[in-house]
């Protein structure tokens, strides 16, 4: 299908896409600059570039990437197609890392900070699959709900530590996730993304036999156990940078690799690239979108994303209901 | 009796049922066969309303499906499916009960109570009637479903594979009941049966699918038949009469 | 009848607690005052207590499920969001934030408007899988928080501390005058909930055995469907955000009790959340000086139970 030619149409057509977009972003925003500026050497033009759209630019690719391919490593080792960070309590593990990070280490390094909420992820998310692997019979819908219980409950206990250190406002205004903030300095720590989706991609075939069952991994010889907790670590990087960095996205790690599986299988090494090129878009056409809808002003990207991500994961779920 | 004519269902373009006839007479017992994928499943949950029909129509009596109420028609119609997995606690007592809820409501009288023992001697599990179904087998559980379903009290009982699960003793049993439900009581009683040997044993009629359609319906005599079930199976067989019963081999094919 | 004892001790364990919680401290002076700001405040305990476990109940039957409870559709978020708005729409001196019998009317008439409108859109499209509704409402609620969360950052503290205040499920300044008026449609409900416990029961057995036995399975799932978020709407706009007090009370209510029908276990579980939530209003009140609300308590305990359920595998 791809054959002879090293870039065939699609990739040529892919890259374009994402060209177009990127320079939108680019030259989106409230201050008065364009590339000629940049060009003819105008300092200021050059700070705006530099310290805030290429940052955010590429922090809309990082996390894109990141969360999509976490959701995709989640539905491969929880054999379930609706697992994300988002339905099995990842992310709300990590809000609560984050809030106690806040309580506790106060003026710290980011990377403390890093390690706080990276350690509640990895917990969290463990614990959770821990309880779903005791659980017998488990309809595919139910599997989010349960999630979705689970970080309730997480929540409740963020908010009530957020309560009790009056961090309430700031936590939820903090945890609307928004890219208006990122600027050259303090988004870098999304880098980790990339090694994580490496990663990802060099583990992706042990994944996909994960993703069959215990008892068919077992019997190939993989170490089930090991594989999970690899995953669910590279999911936690991932998660826990983003929404340290960024906020909380929601939807994005289950909707993205769902539409991708539809129109390419489930064969991981074959959609890893493809899902996190579609999770860049996707953020990064939701990012512009927010962008201009209010001009100047900038409407979050959790809103956009919760209506499309919803509109979209509902149409997953009738429809897989449908043929079931 | 009941009558089914031209029944089909789809899902998305693919036909699991298509255009199917047959005929369901009170006072006999009736087999639907075929293998796997052949649609019987789906025939029965259609005649008996747990799934509603793309095509075709169910005549039960004189009234339409369509047409009946669907309490009053639980008094005339018992249908029970293959898997019943129960996450309450329920004696086989309480449960067999639950056979009485469309005459009564849920408010037993001591006539209720009187049929209700009557149903758990009929399947000869009297003595476990006040144990806990967790704590049976696979098998006894299945008894005290049909118990359930004897004790609804209907003309009709619609039956999916009720052998599953049974030991050799049990199936046996099982099938004598249904069949004296059928001769004595005058019931139509309708399963969908794996093994052909009970079919032909212990039933009156045969309504025989394959891929969806009915190839063969009629009396056991003329569908038991060597080309009809090569054509159904797509393996050999070897017919004989036993006891007055047909009797398949088909082990070494 | 060992349950017959249970729920005997139960009923006096109540009694007792409401008398000690409405009589505590009470003399021949004082009396008049305490119970005029008491017996609102019980009487709304009680209400809300019977609300909420009685439709989590009848909601996990419906639902075949014991992890669930109809908070999971998104009522929270969706009160939550309806206060923001009205903050950032008519200010903190609104009547809508002052008094509270109006904020009261347009959160519960926006909240059961949703779910009708949810149900009538999913009702229709012919499903019976209920899970996939509530997705819907998962998908929704979750909207509802990302805006509430946005309107959130466009306010200045002392808007948002009107707005916390409603984060937080709160017997502590209960409206008399609403807490009567509620008690009429809450009646009611719990009364049609109740007269359908042999429904329910056949339920047990399956949607199609209970098909088999006659039960409009689809219909009656959409009658309590409807009853119970008219129950929730009016406890969460009543109390404030109960999330998983439900889940509490009816979990409680299935370990401790043996009888399956409806009838008894409905009463048990609302006798339950009676005796929790007053002795826990007692407990905020007089052991923690009010210095947190009610529902914080919930939440932990609550979350912190349920947690456990799902490592013992008590659930299916």
């Amino acid at each position: 299908m791809f054959s002879k030619q090293l870039y065939s149409k699609q990739h040529i057509l892919a890259a374009s896409i994402f060209i177009v977009l990127a320079l939108s972003s680019l030259l989106l925003g409230a201050a008065n600059v364009t590339l000629a500026g940049l060009f003819s050497g105008d300092e200021h033009a050059y700070d705006i570039y530099l310290i805030s759209r290429i940052p955010r630019l590429l922090a809309i690719v990082l996390a894109g990437a990141g969360l999509s391919i976490a959701g995709l490593v989640l539905q491969q080792i929880m054999q379930n197609r609706f697992a994300s960070p988002s339905t099995t309590g990842t992310i709300d593990c990590a809000l609560l890392g984050y809030v106690v990070s806040l309580i506790v280490l106060q003026q710290a390094s980011q990377w403390s900070y890093l390690a706080v909420i990276f350690t509640f992820a990895v917990f969290g998310t463990l614990l959770f699959v821990r309880i779903l692997q005791q659980i017998q019979f488990k309809s595919v819908v139910m599997v989010p709900l349960i999630g979705i219980m689970y970080g309730n409950v997480v929540s409740a206990l963020t908010t009530f530590l957020a309560y009790k250190n009056d961090l309430v406002q700031t936590m939820s205004s903090w945890s609307i996730a928004n890219f208006a903030s990122v600027l050259q300095g303090n988004y870098e720590i999304l880098y980790l993304a990339i090694p994580a989706c490496l990663l990802a991609y060099y583990y992706a075939s042990q994944f996909s036999a994960a993703s069959i069952g215990q008892s068919f991994a077992k019997n190939i010889g993989l170490d089930y156990q090991k594989i999970v907790f690899i995953g669910v670590v590279l999911i936690a990087i991932s998660t826990a940078s983003v929404v340290m960095i960024v906020g909380v996205i929601p939807f994005l790690g289950l909707i993205v690799p769902n539409i991708v599986s539809l129109f390419m299988g489930d064969n991981m090494k074959r959609i890893l690239p493809w899902t996190a090129y579609w999770g860049v878009i996707l953020v990064l056409a939701c990012d512009i979108l927010g962008r201009l809808i209010i001009f100047p002003y900038e409407m979050p990207i959790s809103m956009i994303i919760s209506i499309f991500g919803g509109i979209v994961f509902i149409y997953l779920v009738l429809k897989d209901k449908a043929n079931a | 009796m009941i009558k089914l004519s031209g029944l089909s269902k789809k899902y998305g373009e693919t036909f699991v049922v298509k255009n199917a006839d047959a005929i369901f007479p009170k006072g006999e017992v009736t087999a639907i066969i075929g293998p796997n994928g052949a649609g019987k499943s789906t025939l029965l949950s259609m005649a008996s309303r747990l799934t509603e029909s793309d095509a075709g129509q169910v005549l039960i009596g004189d009234k339409l499906l369509a047409e009946w109420n669907s309490k009053e028609l639980a008094k005339h119609l018992a249908v029970l499916r293959q898997s019943n997995n129960i996450n309450m606690r329920f004696t086989v007592r309480e449960l067999v009960s639950f056979g009485r809820f469309p005459h009564s409501q849920g408010r037993l009288t001591k006539a209720d109570y009187t049929i209700i023992d009557n149903a758990l001697s009929e399947l000869g599990i009297t003595y476990i009637k006040d144990k806990y179904l967790e704590q049976l087998s696979g098998g006894q559980r299945q008894m005290a479903f049909i118990a359930m379903v004897v004790a609804q009290d209907t003309d009709y009982i619609f039956l999916d594979e009720p052998l599953n699960n049974l030991d050799i003793k049990h199936s046996v049993e099982i099938m004598q009941t249904l069949h004296r439900l059928a001769a004595e009581l005058n019931k139509a009683v309708v399963i969908v049966i794996h093994d052909i040997n009970f079919a032909a044993s212990y039933s009156d009629n045969i309504v025989a699918m394959k891929n969806g359609e009915v190839v063969c319906a009629g009396k056991v005599d003329g569908v038991i038949k060597e080309e009809v079930m090569e054509l159904i199976y797509e393996i050999p067989f070897a017919i004989h009469v036993i006891n007055g019963k047909k009797v398949c081999l088909y082990f070494n094919s | 009848m060992r349950d017959r004892i249970k729920i005997s001790v139960l009923v006096f364990a109540c009694l007792g607690i409401i008398s000690w919680f409405i009589g505590q401290g009470l003399t021949v002076d004082n009396y008049q005052f305490f119970l005029k700001l008491r017996f609102p405040k019980v009487l709304a305990i009680v209400l809300a207590a019977i609300a909420i476990s009685a439709s989590s109940l009848v909601f996990q039957t419906i639902t075949n499920n014991r992890i669930l409870t109809p908070s999971i559709l998104g009522f929270d978020s969706l009160y939550l969001l309806i206060q923001v708005l009205i903050v950032v729409g008519f200010g903190t001196t609104s009547v809508l934030v002052i008094d509270a019998i109006p904020n009261f009317l347009l959160s519960t008439t926006v909240m059961i408007g949703f779910s009708l409108l949810l149900f009538h859109f999913y009702f229709k499209r012919g499903s019976s899988n209920i899970f996939t509704l509530l997705l819907i409402g998962v998908v929704c609620g979750s909207l509802f928080t990302s805006m509430a969360g946005f309107l959130t950052m466009l306010v200045d503290p002392n808007e948002f501390a009107v707005i916390e205040r409603a984060m937080f499920a709160s017997f502590n300044n209960i409206n008399a005058a609403l807490v009567y008026w509620c008690t009429i449609p809450l009646v009611l409900c719990f009364a049609y909930l109740f007269l359908s416990s042999r429904k329910l029961d056949v339920l047990w057995l399956g949607q199609d055995n209970a098909t088999s036995l006659g039960i409009n399975t689809k219909r009656l799932t959409k009658q309590m469907m409807v009853v119970i978020t008219i129950m929730v709407a009016i406890a969460t706009a009543l109390v404030g955000p109960v999330l998983f007090f439900g889940l509490i009370t009816v979990s409680l209510t299935r370990e401790i009790f043996d009888r399956f029908q409806h009838n008894f276990l409905i009463i048990a579980s609302s006798l339950l959340a009676v005796f929790f939530l007053v002795s826990g209003q007692w407990f905020v009140e007089k052991v923690l000086t009010f210095q947190t609300t009610i529902s914080v308590i919930i939440n932990l305990v609550g979350g912190s139970y349920f947690l456990l359920l799902l490592l013992r595998n008590k659930i299916n």
